[in-house]
């Protein structure tokens, strides 16, 4: 059976499985085969890309090349490994009696159903059905936000309902703006959405048009990026949804939103003949890493000021993006697999870390390397990584997107660098104590998955160390796409 | 009026200008069991509007648009809104945090600035409703107005769902709606969103006696 087929297929019937027989004692293995499926399936599409080069899937509603195959790559692995965090997660979430077996039931089939709305929104080339799936990816994740039903989860799970949802309906006027422009140059047929036909005439689309439609784009996806100043939900959501919820909200959904936005610069560039989106994202994301770095500082709660880190990544990033050309889009998409791959991790430590001490209040965490030497470090690791030490991955990218501003845009190289600055500031400050420190801490049920914390920061250290050539290949290809 | 204009897009600007006026009533609105009414008559007004579009240029999935827009938007989506508000014994009364005639004040503003973005739009446009495309705009934007201004959670979601009727104007008014895939993508979200704020509703009153989300403030950075 074709790879595509299964990858898609997996995560929808095992959700509906998972809605049905949630609450057996299997159910949790379900989660992991199931994502473990997935990630096969994923690795086969990419081999076969890689190999073949792009190529679409029934008829030409779904279309695979190097960029989105990258992404539908890092997808499935964080799905996986999340999956495997959240099996002793939730557990010990079920029997601190934080969690009820129906709400257990209802988290595996929505995670499910989530993984099934990414990979569809990242492989379709009809960009009417990423609209679609984006808005899916929404409502799958809204009720796993207020999971615990405490007051404060349902005022974040409704700040994130309804700030997204004025997003993305600004991203829908962008889609029908963009509809518009299409229909003019292809005619009123099925394929005017359709993002190959597109970018082949993008050069006749009318300018005017494609400007108004990009800013509504830039807006409403920008709104899931946690682009500033409509920011506000991702905080609340990552805070108090449960600890699995918030790395794959982290490292999948901000970088599938984002995706969908340079899928649309690629159009907007070609229409517009100026760095008119590029600047507008280097606004944009300038702007978001400077406030998210100084708001981090201010932050109480640990995941809540880790959801600001990734608010300021996905600003460099986006940064990144803006400035455009091969180095910068390197760079960004470099950038994006080292901030999943970490942020996720540090997640993972965090939610055992919070388990442990019953708290997700960093002045009452304290001494972690003495209650689990293995939780500590990864912490300490994972924040040392986002932070941007060598010799871990971040630091790469982070270098590349600064040397790069510095040659072509210097007036940006301050504001970079305070803000990078402030961030390491207040972070380190912060986790510190956390990690070392005296402490009195219980001992968790069930024994926590370290092993996917390490394999993230493996993975994060040896790209910084040595990025294999095939992968180097595959990133330019990715790269040169774009523009 | 220039007598030019045929009958089919006078048609088509009258019930565009309906739901603009039914947008203004929906800000001023005061009551919550009328605003569901008046969000279904701008559902049926939407429907209306698309049929005309459809008998006018012979397009035959408009017909398909207009009669999902019919049973969702005029029919399923209220009823559903109306057992809601039956079933949690909402209060009547909606409370806004501007007053009343300031809002519909910002609300001309947004009107205005509607009009000059999509003028240069509106110009390059071949369809027979292409006017529309400003009022279109002009009531996503008022009813974005409504979701800032509203403090209660049915409000805010009668206002989410408002939007989504500008948005399907402007499809239809643009270009001559969406392809149909899309279109059954889009409506199938919104049904699947109102079923899970449903759901969410009843969440927010067990925990907070009420569906005032001015008690929802406590998550800041302080």
């Amino acid at each position: 059976m074709d790879f595509f087929v299964l990858m898609l297929a997996i995560p929808l019937v095992s959700g509906a499985l998972l809605t049905v027989f949630g609450e057996r004692a299997w159910a949790p293995n379900l989660n992991i085969i199931a994502s473990l499926g997935t990630f096969l399936a994923a690795v086969g599409l990419t081999v076969e890309v890689v190999a073949n080069g792009p190529r679409f899937a029934f008829g030409e509603q779904f279309f695979i090349d190097s960029l989105n195959v990258f992404f539908v790559a890092l997808t499935a692995f964080v799905g996986l490994t999340t999956s495997i965090f959240s099996g002793p997660y939730m557990a010990n979430e079920a029997a601190h009696g934080r969690l009820t077996k129906p709400r257990l039931r209802l988290y595996k089939s929505m995670y499910q159903l989530f993984m099934f709305t990414m990979l569809m929104a990242l492989t379709t080339n009809n960009l009417g059905i990423l609209w679609v799936a984006m808005e899916a990816a929404t409502l799958t994740t809204v009720l796993l936000v207020s999971l615990y039903r405490t007051p404060a989860s349902l005022e974040a799970a409704w700040k994130y309902f309804i700030l997204c949802g004025v997003g993305i309906a600004q991203a829908l006027f962008g889609t029908i703006l963009l509809y518009f422009a299409a229909e003019r140059v292809l005619g009123e047929t099925g394929n005017a959405l359709l993002w190959t036909h597109l970018v082949e005439v993008k050069g006749q689309l009318e300018p005017t048009v494609m400007a108004l439609s990009f800013i509504f784009l830039l807006v409403g996806y920008g709104t899931k990026v946690g682009l500033a100043p409509l920011h506000n939900w991702l905080p609340d959501a990552h805070a108090e949804g449960p600890t699995p919820v918030s790395a794959v909200l982290s490292g999948l959904l901000l970088n599938v939103a984002l995706y969908a936005i340079l899928r649309c610069k690629v159009l907007a560039d070609g229409a517009i003949h100026s760095d008119y989106a590029g600047n507008l994202m280097m606004g944009f994301g300038l702007f978001t890493l400077l406030l998210a770095a100084f708001f981090l500082s201010r932050q109480k709660d640990v995941k809540r000021m880790f959801a600001y880190s990734s608010i300021e990544h996905m600003g460099l990033i986006t940064f990144a993006f803006g400035m455009g050309g091969a180095v910068a889009n390197f760079a960004g998409l470099l950038h994006m697999t080292m901030h999943s791959l970490t942020k996720s991790a540090i997640f993972f430590a965090v939610g055992h870390a919070t388990q442990k001490t019953g708290t997700q209040m960093m002045a009452d965490i304290r001494g972690l390397i003495r209650i689990n030497p293995l939780i500590g470090w990864g912490l300490m690791l994972g924040t040392l990584a986002i932070l941007g030490m060598p010799p871990f991955g971040v630091f790469a990218s982070e270098f590349m997107i600064l040397t790069h501003a510095m040659k072509h845009f210097p007036w940006a190289t301050p504001i970079l660098l305070l803000a990078l600055g402030v961030a390491f500031a207040s972070i380190f400050g912060k986790v510190q104590p956390m990690v070392f420190g005296e402490t009195e801490a219980k001992r968790l049920p069930h024994a926590p998955a370290i092993t996917p914390v390490f394999l993230h920061l493996g993975i994060v250290l040896m790209l910084g160390l040595y990025i294999p050539p095939y992968l180097t290949r595959w990133f330019h290809e990715a790269a040169r796409m774009l523009g | 009026m220039n007598a030019a204009i045929p009958f089919s897009a006078q048609l088509i600007n009258l019930f565009a200008s309906v739901i603009l006026l039914l947008a203004f009533a929906m800000l001023a609105q005061r009551r919550v069991m009328a605003l569901v009414n008046l969000f279904a008559l701008q559902g049926l007004t939407l429907c209306l509007s698309t049929l005309v579009v459809a008998v006018t240029t012979g397009q035959t999935h408009l017909y398909w648009s207009a009669g999902l827009t019919l049973l969702l938007k005029a029919l399923l989506l209220p009823w559903i809104l109306h057992r809601l508000i039956r079933r949690l014994q909402v209060k009547w009364e909606v409370e806004s945090l501007i007053n009343i005639p300031a809002t519909m004040l910002v609300g001309i503003a947004l009107v205005i600035i509607a009009f000059n973005v999509t003028q240069p739009i509106s110009e390059l446009s071949s369809t027979i409703s292409r006017g529309t495309l400003g009022i279109a705009l002009a009531s996503v934007m008022l009813a974005f107005l409504m979701m800032i201004t509203r403090t209660k959670a049915i409000p805010q979601v009668v206002g989410f769902l408002a939007m989504e009727n500008g948005l399907f104007l402007a499809a239809t008014s643009a270009t001559y709606g969406m392809p149909m895939v899309v279109e059954l993508g889009i409506a199938l979200d919104v049904l699947i969103g109102v079923i899970i704020l449903g759901v969410f509703f009843f969440q927010i009153r067990d925990q907070f006696d009420s569906l005032d989300i001015r008690h929802m403030e406590k998550l800041k950075d302080n």
